[in-house]
């Protein structure tokens, strides 16, 4: 049990010292969603939208989706992180290593899920800058548990992609596909009840649905989706997806 | 036991058969060579004994641990340099070794002192602090040497441990790599398609081409087989009167003849000559040429399949 929890530690500190040392890449996730914000945020703020409950502007709205649409987007391609190993070599370093499949995934998915929470805090906090409210700290740390388990999904969703391909832009292609419908069918942009009943099916099946309402909730303080379903869903993804990564990690070529 | 024990092994990719049922044990202490062109399964072995990829049928022991059933605990008994650099660019050297020594669960003390200690072997203590990004070819293959060291491994396998280096690096490599194995008596085998690599370093070597085991034996040997010296010898004409001549001779072992260019094996070659030149002379034959030939590995590959290493690269 020690020797695994080192070896997440040790997976989770290499990728921190990765993080810290590449600010342009820290820098360069939070410009799509901020500049999301500004347009749509501030550009729609004084339209009255239809399901929005009085007190919120759009701007409000908008910020627990482009903080989901953070989240979503660092942990998809942190898969990206497994196909650099693979390339430059060192992923052999790690699975020539005696340390159980498992911890290695985790520790990867713990690293995913660390630089997605910090980045989406790092946007909800220059939100602040063009009017965004902050909530009290409790709503805040509720929020937390929200990002760790949107970002424990959405990271091994890469990961599990990752460790059966061998070339970024294919990566980077599936990546897209899959990132897009997630996001547009979540209820980010608009409130879910907008949506005709067919769109809302599709929306209700999305994982991405549950998290954006779930931080919203817990942002903002209200939601069509209640905070425990919310938390029901993403929990239990959240493990299938880690025991899905690991049997995916342990039965992949390194070579 | 042996260090490393290998029976029919075999690895399919699609329809290639990579490597093909090969067998042999390597002694503990041992350097021994896997030597063969490009392609020949060299890497492919490698990366079956230390646990990468499964085999296809067969089996192996390293350190007496299955390779297939027991694969943590061949993990923990090896050391891996690989043939393209696996370091992380981004790390510094230190936090490499670091990465590395907490992945073997070497506790905080042990992993200080002996991440000096392996570092101090390579001479590269100094310049354990700067990025492995801004390291030279050569310093990264030191660093991860010095790395497959760390977790005091009993055997080290090197896959092509100069490659892509400039002569003198390699030449540095290799009095390393033989430094370390009479220092720490620890196991080694190492891939190579230099002949002269395994030449200088292998106390063993095996030579395989097309997956398939063509010989193994020490170096000089396999040298041996040739039948010692070769000595090539051009001449002009009447090679018709010359062959019967040399026939004769018992110290030439063989001679072989391609347009007048003959083609003789015996021992110590140079004291040969002046006999060979004379003889000529005394039947009036002109000598174009005369070339000594000590046996490589080269020729050795060539005996066995016919072919240099080198055409079958290109």
């Amino acid at each position: 049990m020690r020797r695994n929890l080192m070896v997440i530690y040790v997976m989770w500190l290499r990728d921190m010292k990765r993080f810290v040392r590449a600010p342009s890449r820290i820098i360069g996730s939070l410009v799509i969603p901020f500049l999301l914000l500004i347009s749509l945020g501030l550009g729609f703020g004084k339209t009255a939208i239809p399901g929005l409950s009085g007190s919120t502007g759009y701007l409000g709205f908008l910020v627990p989706g482009m903080a989901a649409m953070t989240i979503l987007f660092t942990g998809m391609f942190s898969g990206l992180s497994v196909l650099w190993d693979r390339q430059y070599g060192f992923l052999k370093e790690i699975m020539v290593a005696p340390v159980s499949r498992v911890s290695i995934v985790i520790g990867r998915i713990v690293s995913g899920a660390t630089t997605g929470v910090i980045q989406t805090y790092l946007l909800i906090f220059i939100s602040i800058l063009i009017g965004f409210r902050l909530p009290p700290i409790l709503p805040l740390f509720v929020s937390l548990i929200f990002m760790i388990l949107m970002a424990f999904i959405f990271t091994s969703i890469g990961l599990i992609f990752a460790s059966r391909m061998k070339d970024e832009q294919g990566f980077g292609l599936i990546m897209n596909f899959i990132v897009f419908p997630l996001l547009f069918l979540s209820g980010a942009f608009v409130p879910l009840n907008n949506f005709p009943l067919w769109v809302k099916i599709i929306s209700y099946a999305n994982p991405m649905t549950y998290g954006v309402e779930g931080l919203r909730h817990s942002l903002l303080g209200f939601s069509m989706i209640s905070l425990p379903v919310c938390l029901t869903v993403m929990g239990s993804i959240a493990v299938l997806l880690i025991i899905i990564g690991a049997y995916f990690f342990e039965t992949s070529e390194v070579v | 036991m042996d260090a490393i024990k290998v029976r029919g092994l075999s690895k399919k990719f699609k329809d290639v058969l990579a490597v093909d049922h090969i067998s042999f044990d390597v002694e503990k202490g041992e350097l021994f060579g896997l030597l063969g062109p490009n392609g020949a399964g060299k890497t492919t072995t490698i990366n079956m004994l230390s646990t990468l990829i499964r085999p296809g049928s067969g089996e192996a022991y390293v350190m007496g641990f299955d390779i297939l059933k027991q694969r943590d605990h061949v993990r923990k008994s090896i050391g891996v340099v690989f043939q393209e650099p696996a370091l992380d660019g981004r790390l510094t050297g230190r936090e490499n070794l670091e990465f590395h020594a907490m992945m073997y669960s070497m506790n905080k003390v042990e992993r200080m002192s002996r991440i000096k200690e392996v570092l101090e072997l390579v001479e590269l203590s100094d310049k354990a602090g700067k990025k492995v990004e801004t390291y030279s070819g050569g310093m990264k293959r030191r660093l991860e040497m010095a790395r497959g060291l760390m977790h005091r491994p009993e055997i080290l396998f090197l896959d092509e441990p100069t490659i892509g280096l400039d002569s003198q690096t390699r030449r540095h490599i290799w009095d390393y790599i033989k430094k370390l194995n009479s220092d720490t008596g620890i196991t080694m085998m190492l891939t190579t398609h230099y002949m002269e690599e395994a030449d200088f370093l292998c106390s063993r070597t095996l030579i395989i081409d097309y997956g398939k085991i063509v010989a193994l034996d020490t170096p000089s040997n396999l040298k041996n087989i040739l039948g010692g010296d070769v000595v090539d010898i051009e001449i002009t004409d009447s090679c018709d009167t010359f062959i019967p001549e040399l026939k004769k001779i018992e110290w030439i072992k063989t001679i072989k003849e391609h347009d007048c260019r003959l083609s003789l094996t015996m021992n110590s070659g140079e004291k040969r000559i002046p006999q060979l030149v004379s003889l000529a002379q005394r039947h009036k034959i002109n000598i174009a040429s005369i070339n000594l030939h000590k046996p490589s590995l080269d020729d050795v590959f060539i005996h066995f399949t016919g072919k240099t290493i080198r055409k079958q690269e290109s």
